[in-house]
Protein backbone atom coordinates (compact mmCIF):
# COMPACT_ATOMS: atom_id res chain seq x y z
CA UNK A 1 0.00 0.00 0.00
CA UNK A 2 1.41 3.55 -0.73
CA UNK A 3 -1.40 5.82 0.70
CA UNK A 4 -3.19 7.19 3.79
CA UNK A 5 -3.59 3.99 5.25
CA UNK A 6 0.38 3.50 5.63
CA UNK A 7 0.11 5.46 8.69
CA UNK A 8 -1.75 2.61 10.40
CA UNK A 9 0.52 0.17 9.56
CA UNK A 10 3.12 1.31 11.94
CA UNK A 11 2.20 0.54 15.65
CA UNK A 12 4.49 0.14 18.72
CA UNK A 13 5.72 -3.31 20.84
CA UNK A 14 5.44 -4.21 24.51
CA UNK A 15 8.58 -2.02 24.69
CA UNK A 16 7.54 0.83 23.17
CA UNK A 17 9.74 0.27 19.70
CA UNK A 18 8.29 0.97 16.43
CA UNK A 19 7.12 -2.13 14.41
CA UNK A 20 5.91 -2.91 10.96
CA UNK A 21 2.63 -4.24 10.80
CA UNK A 22 1.48 -7.27 8.69
CA UNK A 23 -1.27 -6.77 6.52
CA UNK A 24 -3.97 -9.58 6.49
CA UNK A 25 -4.34 -12.09 3.89
CA UNK A 26 -7.15 -11.08 1.95
CA UNK A 27 -7.11 -13.21 -1.91
CA UNK A 28 -4.50 -15.56 -0.18
CA UNK A 29 -7.76 -16.55 1.68
CA UNK A 30 -11.11 -15.21 0.17
CA UNK A 31 -13.31 -17.49 -1.44
CA UNK A 32 -14.64 -16.60 -5.06
CA UNK A 33 -18.25 -16.05 -5.06
CA UNK A 34 -19.49 -16.24 -8.90
CA UNK A 35 -20.31 -12.18 -8.58
CA UNK A 36 -16.84 -11.73 -7.41
CA UNK A 37 -15.29 -13.81 -10.03
CA UNK A 38 -17.28 -12.05 -12.85
CA UNK A 39 -16.49 -8.85 -11.69
CA UNK A 40 -13.12 -8.92 -11.80
CA UNK A 41 -13.25 -11.04 -15.24
CA UNK A 42 -15.39 -7.96 -16.67
CA UNK A 43 -12.32 -6.10 -16.16
CA UNK A 44 -10.18 -8.63 -18.00
CA UNK A 45 -12.12 -8.99 -21.21
CA UNK A 46 -12.33 -5.46 -21.35
CA UNK A 47 -8.51 -5.06 -21.28
CA UNK A 48 -8.36 -8.09 -23.46
CA UNK A 49 -10.59 -6.13 -25.86
CA UNK A 50 -8.49 -3.16 -26.15
CA UNK A 51 -5.68 -5.03 -27.17
CA UNK A 52 -7.42 -7.49 -29.33
CA UNK A 53 -9.21 -4.23 -31.32
CA UNK A 54 -5.26 -3.40 -32.51
CA UNK A 55 -5.54 -6.96 -34.27
CA UNK A 56 -8.69 -6.07 -35.69
CA UNK A 57 -7.67 -2.54 -36.98
CA UNK A 58 -4.40 -4.56 -38.46
CA UNK A 59 -7.20 -6.61 -40.74
CA UNK A 60 -8.86 -3.59 -41.54
CA UNK A 61 -5.68 -1.33 -42.67
CA UNK A 62 -4.42 -4.24 -44.67
CA UNK A 63 -7.79 -4.65 -46.52
CA UNK A 64 -7.44 -1.15 -47.60
CA UNK A 65 -4.05 -1.22 -47.96
CA UNK A 66 -3.13 -3.57 -50.82
CA UNK A 67 -3.85 -7.04 -51.74
CA UNK A 68 -0.72 -8.70 -50.55
CA UNK A 69 -0.66 -6.99 -47.19
CA UNK A 70 -4.37 -8.43 -46.87
CA UNK A 71 -2.89 -11.77 -48.36
CA UNK A 72 -0.72 -11.53 -44.92
CA UNK A 73 -3.38 -10.47 -42.59
CA UNK A 74 -5.33 -13.68 -44.11
CA UNK A 75 -2.83 -15.89 -43.52
CA UNK A 76 -1.87 -15.05 -39.63
CA UNK A 77 -5.68 -15.19 -38.75
CA UNK A 78 -6.01 -18.65 -40.47
CA UNK A 79 -2.54 -19.72 -38.47
CA UNK A 80 -4.09 -22.17 -35.59
CA UNK A 81 -1.80 -19.14 -33.48
CA UNK A 82 -4.18 -16.45 -35.10
CA UNK A 83 -7.52 -18.23 -34.83
CA UNK A 84 -6.76 -18.84 -31.01
CA UNK A 85 -6.30 -15.19 -30.75
CA UNK A 86 -9.35 -14.59 -32.93
CA UNK A 87 -11.21 -17.19 -30.57
CA UNK A 88 -10.38 -15.25 -27.72
CA UNK A 89 -11.56 -11.89 -28.62
CA UNK A 90 -14.83 -13.32 -29.67
CA UNK A 91 -14.78 -15.06 -25.72
CA UNK A 92 -14.12 -12.00 -24.31
CA UNK A 93 -16.33 -9.40 -26.70
CA UNK A 94 -19.18 -11.61 -26.24
CA UNK A 95 -18.67 -11.80 -21.93
CA UNK A 96 -18.03 -8.20 -21.89
CA UNK A 97 -20.99 -7.45 -23.73
CA UNK A 98 -23.81 -9.88 -21.77
CA UNK A 99 -21.94 -8.58 -18.09
CA UNK A 100 -22.29 -4.92 -19.07
CA UNK A 101 -25.55 -5.87 -19.41
CA UNK A 102 -25.79 -7.24 -16.30
CA UNK A 103 -24.06 -4.28 -14.53
CA UNK A 104 -26.33 -1.99 -16.55
CA UNK A 105 -29.39 -3.94 -15.19
CA UNK A 106 -28.06 -4.17 -11.62
CA UNK A 107 -27.27 -0.30 -11.81
CA UNK A 108 -30.86 0.62 -12.21
CA UNK A 109 -30.96 -0.84 -8.54
CA UNK A 110 -32.85 -4.57 -9.76
CA UNK A 111 -31.27 -8.16 -9.31
CA UNK A 112 -28.99 -7.47 -5.38
CA UNK A 113 -30.71 -10.29 -3.68
CA UNK A 114 -28.35 -13.53 -3.26
CA UNK A 115 -30.84 -15.79 -5.56
CA UNK A 116 -30.88 -13.03 -8.54
CA UNK A 117 -27.64 -12.35 -8.49
CA UNK A 118 -26.25 -15.47 -8.57
CA UNK A 119 -28.55 -16.69 -11.40
CA UNK A 120 -28.09 -13.62 -13.51
CA UNK A 121 -24.27 -14.15 -13.08
CA UNK A 122 -24.56 -17.82 -14.27
CA UNK A 123 -26.70 -16.82 -17.17
CA UNK A 124 -24.03 -14.72 -18.36
CA UNK A 125 -21.75 -17.41 -18.15
CA UNK A 126 -24.30 -19.51 -20.32
CA UNK A 127 -24.83 -16.35 -22.61
CA UNK A 128 -21.00 -16.11 -23.73
CA UNK A 129 -20.79 -19.69 -24.08
CA UNK A 130 -24.07 -19.82 -26.48
CA UNK A 131 -23.04 -16.97 -28.17
CA UNK A 132 -19.20 -17.52 -28.86
CA UNK A 133 -19.89 -21.27 -30.41
CA UNK A 134 -23.08 -20.36 -31.88
CA UNK A 135 -20.39 -17.35 -33.84
CA UNK A 136 -17.51 -19.97 -34.61
CA UNK A 137 -20.03 -22.14 -35.66
CA UNK A 138 -21.34 -20.02 -38.09
CA UNK A 139 -17.85 -18.81 -38.85
CA UNK A 140 -16.31 -22.14 -39.72
CA UNK A 141 -19.28 -23.33 -41.77
CA UNK A 142 -18.92 -20.09 -44.06
CA UNK A 143 -15.47 -19.40 -43.98
CA UNK B 1 -3.60 0.63 -4.92
CA UNK B 2 -4.44 -3.25 -6.69
CA UNK B 3 -1.95 -4.89 -4.82
CA UNK B 4 -2.61 -9.00 -5.24
CA UNK B 5 0.72 -10.02 -3.08
CA UNK B 6 1.25 -9.42 0.43
CA UNK B 7 3.76 -7.04 1.28
CA UNK B 8 7.36 -8.83 2.71
CA UNK B 9 6.90 -8.38 6.12
CA UNK B 10 3.19 -9.96 5.87
CA UNK B 11 4.14 -13.48 3.90
CA UNK B 12 2.71 -16.08 6.11
CA UNK B 13 4.73 -18.56 7.21
CA UNK B 14 4.50 -22.87 8.34
CA UNK B 15 3.73 -22.40 12.49
CA UNK B 16 3.76 -25.04 15.35
CA UNK B 17 1.21 -28.04 15.57
CA UNK B 18 -0.49 -28.26 18.87
CA UNK B 19 -1.77 -32.40 19.01
CA UNK B 20 -5.01 -33.20 20.24
CA UNK B 21 -4.76 -35.25 23.71
CA UNK B 22 -4.38 -38.56 23.76
CA UNK B 23 -7.91 -40.72 23.39
CA UNK B 24 -9.49 -37.79 21.46
CA UNK B 25 -11.39 -39.47 18.91
CA UNK B 26 -13.13 -36.61 17.13
CA UNK B 27 -10.85 -34.54 16.39
CA UNK B 28 -11.00 -31.10 14.06
CA UNK B 29 -7.87 -29.30 13.00
CA UNK B 30 -8.08 -25.58 13.31
CA UNK B 31 -5.42 -23.50 10.85
CA UNK B 32 -5.25 -20.01 12.46
CA UNK B 33 -3.13 -17.33 11.45
CA UNK B 34 -0.65 -15.62 14.28
CA UNK B 35 1.09 -12.44 14.27
CA UNK B 36 2.84 -11.05 17.40
CA UNK B 37 4.46 -7.68 17.54
CA UNK B 38 6.98 -8.59 20.32
CA UNK B 39 9.18 -11.23 18.32
CA UNK B 40 10.08 -9.41 15.51
CA UNK B 41 8.87 -12.35 13.10
CA UNK B 42 6.50 -12.64 10.23
CA UNK B 43 3.11 -13.60 10.50
CA UNK B 44 2.78 -17.67 10.67
CA UNK B 45 -0.29 -20.37 11.00
CA UNK B 46 -0.35 -22.60 13.73
CA UNK B 47 -2.54 -26.00 13.94
CA UNK B 48 -4.20 -27.04 16.84
CA UNK B 49 -6.37 -30.43 16.81
CA UNK B 50 -9.19 -30.21 18.85
CA UNK B 51 -11.69 -32.65 20.05
CA UNK B 52 -14.77 -31.62 18.99
CA UNK B 53 -16.58 -34.06 21.65
CA UNK B 54 -15.60 -31.74 24.42
CA UNK B 55 -15.97 -28.39 22.60
CA UNK B 56 -19.05 -26.31 21.52
CA UNK B 57 -20.82 -26.22 18.09
CA UNK B 58 -19.40 -22.70 16.94
CA UNK B 59 -16.36 -21.48 15.93
CA UNK B 60 -16.16 -19.08 18.30
CA UNK B 61 -16.49 -22.14 21.07
CA UNK B 62 -13.13 -23.17 19.73
CA UNK B 63 -11.36 -20.65 19.33
CA UNK B 64 -12.15 -19.96 24.00
CA UNK B 65 -11.39 -23.38 24.27
CA UNK B 66 -7.60 -23.20 22.73
CA UNK B 67 -7.22 -19.89 24.83
CA UNK B 68 -8.28 -21.65 28.18
CA UNK B 69 -7.06 -25.49 27.73
CA UNK B 70 -4.24 -25.28 24.92
CA UNK B 71 -2.71 -22.01 24.23
CA UNK B 72 -3.16 -18.70 26.48
CA UNK B 73 -1.18 -16.30 23.91
CA UNK B 74 -4.41 -16.85 20.95
CA UNK B 75 -5.68 -13.32 20.53
CA UNK B 76 -8.83 -12.49 19.51
CA UNK B 77 -12.08 -10.10 20.21
CA UNK B 78 -15.07 -11.41 21.93
CA UNK B 79 -17.73 -10.47 23.86
CA UNK B 80 -21.53 -11.48 23.50
CA UNK B 81 -21.02 -15.04 21.65
CA UNK B 82 -24.03 -14.83 19.85
CA UNK B 83 -24.25 -12.06 17.08
CA UNK B 84 -25.52 -8.77 18.45
CA UNK B 85 -21.92 -7.42 19.53
CA UNK B 86 -19.76 -7.68 16.36
CA UNK B 87 -16.51 -8.46 18.14
CA UNK B 88 -15.68 -11.97 16.35
CA UNK B 89 -16.08 -10.87 12.92
CA UNK B 90 -13.08 -12.78 11.20
CA UNK B 91 -12.54 -14.59 8.07
CA UNK B 92 -13.25 -18.19 8.23
CA UNK B 93 -13.16 -20.99 5.78
CA UNK B 94 -12.60 -18.22 3.23
CA UNK B 95 -15.23 -16.22 4.15
CA UNK B 96 -15.99 -13.01 6.09
CA UNK B 97 -18.44 -14.59 9.40
CA UNK B 98 -18.62 -13.80 13.18
CA UNK B 99 -17.02 -16.57 14.71
CA UNK B 100 -19.97 -16.73 16.95
CA UNK B 101 -22.37 -17.45 14.49
CA UNK B 102 -20.66 -20.00 12.44
CA UNK B 103 -21.11 -23.64 13.18
CA UNK B 104 -17.76 -25.47 12.99
CA UNK B 105 -19.73 -28.08 11.14
CA UNK B 106 -20.49 -25.96 8.49
CA UNK B 107 -16.54 -26.04 7.60
CA UNK B 108 -14.96 -28.28 4.82
CA UNK B 109 -12.05 -29.91 6.35
CA UNK B 110 -9.48 -28.03 8.65
CA UNK B 111 -11.17 -24.61 9.77
CA UNK B 112 -9.02 -21.79 8.25
CA UNK B 113 -9.11 -18.91 10.58
CA UNK B 114 -7.52 -15.80 10.07
CA UNK B 115 -7.99 -11.56 10.61
CA UNK B 116 -10.42 -9.14 8.58
CA UNK B 117 -8.57 -9.39 4.99
CA UNK B 118 -6.68 -6.89 3.97
CA UNK B 119 -6.52 -4.94 7.22
CA UNK B 120 -3.53 -4.13 9.65
CA UNK B 121 -2.87 -6.83 12.37
CA UNK B 122 -2.82 -5.67 15.83
CA UNK B 123 -2.18 -9.24 16.69
CA UNK B 124 -3.01 -12.69 15.73
CA UNK B 125 -6.89 -12.39 14.75
CA UNK B 126 -6.94 -8.84 16.13
CA UNK B 127 -7.63 -5.98 12.79
CA UNK B 128 -6.91 -2.59 13.63
CA UNK B 129 -10.08 -0.66 12.57
CA UNK B 130 -9.33 2.85 13.40
CA UNK B 131 -9.90 3.73 9.37
CA UNK B 132 -13.74 2.50 9.01
CA UNK B 133 -14.52 4.16 12.53
CA UNK B 134 -13.11 6.95 11.19
CA UNK B 135 -14.70 6.77 7.70
CA UNK B 136 -18.03 6.17 10.06
CA UNK B 137 -17.40 9.09 11.53
CA UNK B 138 -17.57 10.77 8.44
CA UNK B 139 -20.69 10.38 7.35
CA UNK B 140 -22.21 11.95 10.63
CA UNK B 141 -24.62 8.95 11.44
CA UNK B 142 -26.54 10.77 13.71
CA UNK B 143 -29.81 12.37 13.47
CA UNK B 144 -29.40 16.37 12.08
CA UNK B 145 -32.94 17.78 12.17
CA UNK B 146 -33.68 21.69 12.61
CA UNK B 147 -37.21 21.38 12.70
CA UNK B 148 -37.08 21.34 16.82
CA UNK B 149 -38.02 17.71 19.03
CA UNK B 150 -41.60 18.28 19.84
CA UNK B 151 -41.43 19.15 23.27
CA UNK B 152 -43.20 16.53 25.19
CA UNK B 153 -41.63 13.38 23.73
CA UNK B 154 -40.05 11.97 21.03
CA UNK B 155 -40.25 12.76 17.14
CA UNK B 156 -42.90 9.96 16.17
CA UNK B 157 -43.10 7.81 12.62
CA UNK B 158 -45.91 6.04 11.52
CA UNK B 159 -45.18 2.50 10.89
CA UNK B 160 -44.54 2.48 7.31
CA UNK B 161 -42.19 5.37 7.90
CA UNK B 162 -40.14 3.25 10.40
CA UNK B 163 -40.30 0.28 8.06
CA UNK B 164 -37.91 2.41 6.17
CA UNK B 165 -34.97 1.84 7.94
CA UNK B 166 -35.75 -2.03 8.09
CA UNK B 167 -32.91 -3.79 7.03
CA UNK B 168 -30.75 -0.90 7.90
CA UNK B 169 -30.85 -0.77 11.69
CA UNK B 170 -29.46 -4.40 12.60
CA UNK B 171 -26.00 -3.52 11.01
CA UNK B 172 -23.94 -4.09 14.40
CA UNK B 173 -20.59 -2.70 12.50
CA UNK B 174 -18.29 -5.66 12.17
CA UNK B 175 -16.95 -4.70 9.02
CA UNK B 176 -17.42 -8.25 7.70
CA UNK B 177 -18.95 -6.88 4.52
CA UNK B 178 -16.37 -4.24 3.80
CA UNK B 179 -13.34 -6.11 4.49
CA UNK B 180 -14.36 -9.02 2.14
CA UNK B 181 -14.70 -5.97 -0.55
CA UNK B 182 -11.85 -6.12 -3.18
CA UNK B 183 -12.62 -2.61 -4.25
CA UNK B 184 -12.57 -1.54 -0.70
CA UNK B 185 -9.04 -3.36 -0.50
CA UNK B 186 -7.66 -1.64 -3.42
CA UNK B 187 -9.51 1.97 -2.71
CA UNK B 188 -10.05 1.87 1.06
CA UNK B 189 -8.14 4.92 1.38
CA UNK B 190 -10.97 6.46 -0.69
CA UNK B 191 -13.70 4.51 -0.92
CA UNK B 192 -16.19 4.37 2.01
CA UNK B 193 -17.22 0.72 2.04
CA UNK B 194 -20.11 -1.16 2.13
CA UNK B 195 -20.23 -1.41 5.99
CA UNK B 196 -20.12 2.73 5.89
CA UNK B 197 -22.43 3.29 3.14
CA UNK B 198 -24.86 1.43 4.66
CA UNK B 199 -24.77 3.55 7.92
CA UNK B 200 -25.22 6.60 5.33
CA UNK B 201 -28.33 5.01 3.87
CA UNK B 202 -29.53 4.48 7.26
CA UNK B 203 -29.85 8.27 8.02
CA UNK B 204 -30.78 9.27 4.63
CA UNK B 205 -33.62 6.92 4.82
CA UNK B 206 -34.77 7.68 8.03
CA UNK B 207 -37.97 10.14 7.61
CA UNK B 208 -37.11 12.01 11.04
CA UNK B 209 -33.95 13.29 9.52
CA UNK B 210 -33.76 16.53 7.40
CA UNK B 211 -29.85 16.44 6.24
CA UNK B 212 -30.71 13.72 3.13
CA UNK B 213 -29.42 16.55 0.89
CA UNK B 214 -26.49 17.39 2.78
CA UNK B 215 -25.64 13.41 3.02
CA UNK B 216 -25.99 12.98 -0.76
CA UNK B 217 -23.67 15.90 -1.41
CA UNK B 218 -21.34 14.82 0.79
CA UNK B 219 -21.30 10.98 -1.16
CA UNK B 220 -21.63 12.57 -4.08
CA UNK B 221 -18.00 11.52 -5.13
CA UNK B 222 -15.76 9.44 -7.69
CA UNK B 223 -14.67 7.56 -5.05
CA UNK B 224 -16.44 7.67 -1.79
CA UNK B 225 -19.34 6.09 -3.26
CA UNK B 226 -19.07 5.64 -6.91
CA UNK B 227 -15.96 2.86 -6.30
CA UNK B 228 -19.24 -0.01 -5.57
CA UNK B 229 -18.86 -2.38 -8.60
CA UNK B 230 -21.64 -4.77 -7.67
CA UNK B 231 -19.60 -7.35 -6.89
CA UNK B 232 -21.69 -8.30 -4.15
CA UNK B 233 -19.14 -9.98 -1.79
CA UNK B 234 -20.39 -7.85 0.71
CA UNK B 235 -24.07 -9.22 0.96
CA UNK B 236 -22.84 -12.76 0.91
CA UNK B 237 -20.45 -12.19 3.63
CA UNK B 238 -23.67 -9.88 5.89
CA UNK B 239 -23.29 -12.46 9.30
CA UNK B 240 -26.79 -10.51 9.82
CA UNK B 241 -28.29 -10.93 6.17
CA UNK B 242 -28.58 -7.55 5.36
CA UNK B 243 -27.98 -6.51 1.97
CA UNK B 244 -25.22 -3.39 2.02
CA UNK B 245 -25.26 -3.36 -2.11
CA UNK B 246 -28.63 -2.69 -1.99
CA UNK B 247 -28.47 0.01 0.02
CA UNK B 248 -25.62 1.32 -2.15
CA UNK B 249 -27.38 1.10 -4.77
CA UNK B 250 -30.60 3.21 -3.29
CA UNK B 251 -28.32 6.07 -2.59
CA UNK B 252 -26.85 5.96 -6.03
CA UNK B 253 -30.36 6.52 -7.44
CA UNK B 254 -31.45 8.83 -5.31
CA UNK B 255 -28.46 10.62 -6.52
CA UNK B 256 -29.86 10.14 -9.86
CA UNK B 257 -33.51 11.02 -9.13
CA UNK B 258 -32.56 14.27 -7.61
CA UNK B 259 -30.51 15.33 -10.46
CA UNK B 260 -34.00 15.02 -12.24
Amino acid sequence: MRDVRDALMVARNTDGKLVRRPLSPHLQVHRWPISMALSILHRASGCALGVGTLLMTWWLVAAAQSEEAFATAQKFMGHPFGRLLLFGWTVALFFHFCSGIRHLWMDSGRGFEKAEYDRSAWAVVGATVVLTVGTWIIALAFG
Amino acid sequence: MVAFNLPLNSRIGQGQTFKAPAGAKNIREFKIYRWNPDDGANPRTDTYQIDLDTCGPMVLDALIKIKNEVDPTLTFRRSCREGICGSCAMNIDGGNTLACLKPIEDCKGAVKISPLPHMPVVKDLVPDLSQVYAQYRSVEPWLQADSPAPPDGERLQSKEERAKIDGLWECILCFCCSTSCPSYWWNGDRYLGPAVLLQAYRWIADTRDEATGQRLDALEDPFKLYRCHTIMNCTDSCPKGLNPAKAIAEIKKLIVERAG
